[in-house]
């Protein structure tokens, strides 16, 4: 047990990328879907029932000593769209770099060897979560923060909007993210038993679709 | 300690992962890696394609662009037809320039990484931030040496004002000086300023776009690329 | 806000008010390369009609003989294509999910299975989830190597000016035992989130079109975006989804829309669209 680690991995700060990453957010903003700190607080609590949601519970069954080759391909079947697809594995390519900087160890080489191009990035990061000494709960919670912030993050920069309302959507999110890492962590824990059909595999039909338009712009801030 | 020996022995140390390691995963040494930063408009993406017009001839070069439009720099240098685009990667920097070049540098090393897969072995990897402020530095974890590029519009004050970019740059390059006369820009006292925040740091005055114009900046390339190279790993 | 039961109910606690019924349909060719149906065996409220001639393909019908599901009722359809046959199956209207007398939800489990250089094309109307109805629907598909498939799924959230029920779908799809495609499904009062821009962005309608097959293996990998997200015509009110590539010898369209008519037309075009 080693709680400090968790806000390690956990800081927006912690060096693997995700800071070039929207969560769908930028495409949402140019759709006119997201204006406003009450649209960006929908956007981020469906998008955590979500795709936070999958995220959450491929991170916390890799904590709970999950095969991560198993758990990336059940990472594939769940994406169902290729830009979100090479957008997980940049960033679990990106978050293996920082976690093998971080904390050491044979189980992120070997995925680092058996994944050159990266794995899904909630695998990486379940896989930095064990290395750490965390708990599939706090890979669970590092995840479904990070699915949120990250969207919270761009709108700021995208739409100027005020960070402290920003902040307050994610202070606001806090009860669903709660019970979201709960659930991940209880199915995480299933999984070395149970298989993949145990894990959560929610979709959201906008983010898919608005994936494929963002990546196909000529011009972008955010890689996703 | 005892302990901390073992664990060296089952995981050897990661500090491969950037410009901290001289070597390839295969023992060979890597390219040498140049930022570019500056202000936006002062002419790095113009620095740039000077370069490599100036050595792609005589090295193997490739070019990662961060821009806050992440294809625009790149484009330019296609449409220039510089390098092939193969030698050409562009990384998003979510409208922040300096995040990527400094605080998160993971994704301009996986470009830098993927290009020396992808098209290597390479003698020089030359990595241009996005225009940003004057505070914005390359992290000594993405490169070998950084190149700073301000210009005579931007005012005569800009040496004297300082900043990390300005002071600490391994070369300051202060461009378009053929428009000093007409922004009423005193080139001397730049150069004294200059050379107050800087010491001994090298400063090139020059116009890139112009004939011959990138000549000191691709001389003083060769040289960091000849200590580069005869080094010891 | 309502809460939503996390988990299904159980197939074993037959509701008092509920129905309990599977259909089950076996394509098998015969010597002479002809689809026969040595099992077509509706039930409850599935009456199964067997179209056309007898020939490489079986045609059936799925003919709705009573309103169903209704809450606590708990319904299954199994067909299966053995090796080298060819089903086709259809439905004449759509299915519409109502709420029982007591309150509970139903189930609705479709298990497909399909072998070697056989194919099953399973194309239902609409599932529409009329207000205060509460289903818990699961597709599975299991896949031979070289086993084909074109499934279309459709969900209505609600009747016309009505609110929707609760939905909870899972599609998974399983090819030579490794999954292909898992996905789940959750709308309607107290699922979290739901009605989001994230999400639907006030759509009612939602359809997928899955094609595998062995030719999709070496096929070009492209993306299309379809209806209103193609950059050429963009709309966001109408319909849009795109056609992408599975991780696989698969493509599947994602489509949302006001309505299933619309929702039709984009799933239509991603049809038009399919590569090879």
């Amino acid at each position: 047990m080693n709680r400090a680690a968790l806000m390690v991995l956990a800081d927006g700060r912690f060096p693997a990328g995700g800071h070039a990453h929207s969560g769908g957010a930028e495409a949402a903003v140019a759709a006119g879907r997201i204006t406003d700190a009450a649209s960006l607080e929908a956007f981020c609590r469906g998008r955590l029932h979500t795709a936070g949601l999958v995220a959450a519970g491929l991170a916390a069954a890799t904590a709970a000593g999950g095969d991560p080759l198993a758990l990336d391909d059940a990472a594939d079947a769940r994406t169902p769209v290729p830009a979100l697809r090479t957008a997980a594995r940049r960033l679990g390519r990106q978050m293996m770099r920082a976690a093998r900087a971080a904390w050491p160890s044979a189980e992120l080489d070997a995925l680092a060897a058996a994944r050159p191009r990266g794995a899904h990035q909630p695998v990486v990061l379940g896989l930095a979560a064990r290395a750490a000494g965390l708990t599939p709960l706090d890979a669970a919670y590092a995840v479904a923060y990070e699915n949120v912030s990250g969207p919270a993050t761009a709108v700021v920069r995208l739409l100027s909007l005020d960070p402290f309302d920003a902040t307050a959507v994610l202070a606001r999110l806090a009860d669903d993210l709660d019970r979201l890492a709960a659930d991940a962590a209880a199915a995480g824990a299933r999984y070395p038993a149970e298989g993949p059909r145990i894990l959560p595999a929610a979709s959201a039909p906008l983010l898919d679709i608005t994936a494929e338009q963002h990546a196909a712009w000529p011009v972008r801030l955010f890689a996703s | 300690m005892h302990l901390d020996h073992e664990l060296d022995e089952i995981f050897p140390h990661r500090h491969t992962y950037s410009a901290a390691a001289p070597t390839r995963p295969d023992g060979t040494r890597r390219a040498l890696r140049i930022g570019l930063g500056g202000p936006v408009g002062t002419g790095k993406t113009a620095t740039v394609a000077a370069l490599c017009r100036a050595l792609r001839d005589e090295l193997s070069l490739a070019v990662v662009t961060n821009d806050i439009y992440t294809r625009e720099d790149a484009e330019f240098l296609l449409r220039e037809a510089v390098l092939p685009g193969e030698r050409i990667k562009a990384v998003e920097t979510g409208a922040c320039p300096h995040t990527a070049i400094r605080d998160d540098i993971s994704a301009n090393l996986e470009a830098v990484e993927d290009l020396e897969d992808e098209v290597g072995p390479l003698d020089l990897i030359l990595v241009e931030s996005g225009g940003d402020n004057l505070t914005a530095t390359f992290s000594k974890g993405l490169v070998d040496a950084q190149i700073f590029v301000i210009d005579v519009a931007g005012g005569d004050d800009i040496p004297r004002k300082g900043g990390p970019g300005v002071t600490t740059a391994d070369l300051l390059i202060v461009n378009k000086t053929d428009l000093a006369p007409y922004v009423g820009v005193d080139l001397e006292g730049m150069a004294r300023d200059a050379k107050a925040q800087r010491g001994e740091l090298p400063v090139v005055f020059t116009n890139v776009k112009s004939e011959g114009g990138v000549t000191p900046v691709a001389a003083w390339v060769r040289d960091r690329l000849a200590d580069w190279t005869t080094s010891a790993a | 806000m309502i809460t939503a039961p996390t988990t299904r109910p159980s197939g074993d606690t037959l509701s008092a008010a509920g129905l309990r019924a599977t259909a089950r349909i076996l394509a098998r060719t015969d010597a002479q390369g002809v689809t026969r149906l040595p099992v077509l065996d509706g039930s409850g409220p599935f009456a199964l009609r067997r179209l056309g001639f007898p020939g490489p393909q079986a045609r059936v019908c799925m003919v709705g003989a009573m309103s169903a599901p209704l809450g606590g009722d708990r319904l299954a359809i199994e067909a299966t294509a053995e090796a080298g046959a060819q089903l086709h199956l259809t439905a004449a209207a759509a299915t519409v999910a109502l709420p029982g007398r007591t309150g509970d939800a139903a189930t609705y489990d479709v298990r497909l299975t399909i072998g070697d250089g056989a194919r099953l094309d399973w194309l239902p109307e609409p599932l529409i989830c009329a207000e205060g109805s509460d289903l818990w629907m699961t597709t599975t598909v299991e896949l031979a190597p070289t086993a084909r498939l074109v499934l279309r799924e459709e969900q209505v959230l609600g009747r016309t000016d009505e609110r929707t029920g609760r939905l909870h779908s899972r599609l998974t799809v399983i090819r030579d035992g490794r999954t292909l495609l898992d996905q789940e499904t959750a709308y309607g009062p107290g699922v979290p989130g739901w009605d989001t821009s994230a999400v639907l962005g006030g759509h009612r309608a939602i359809g997928q079109l899955l094609v595998v097959g062995p030719e999709y293996e070496d096929a070009e990998q492209r993306v299309r975006l379809l209806g209103g997200a193609a950059p050429e015509r963009l709309d966001t009110g109408g319909g849009q989804g795109v056609l992408a590539p599975l991780t696989g010898p698969a493509v599947l369209a994602t489509a949302v829309a006001p309505d299933a008519l619309r929702l039709r037309t984009v799933l239509d075009e991603a049809a038009r669209n399919l590569p090879g």
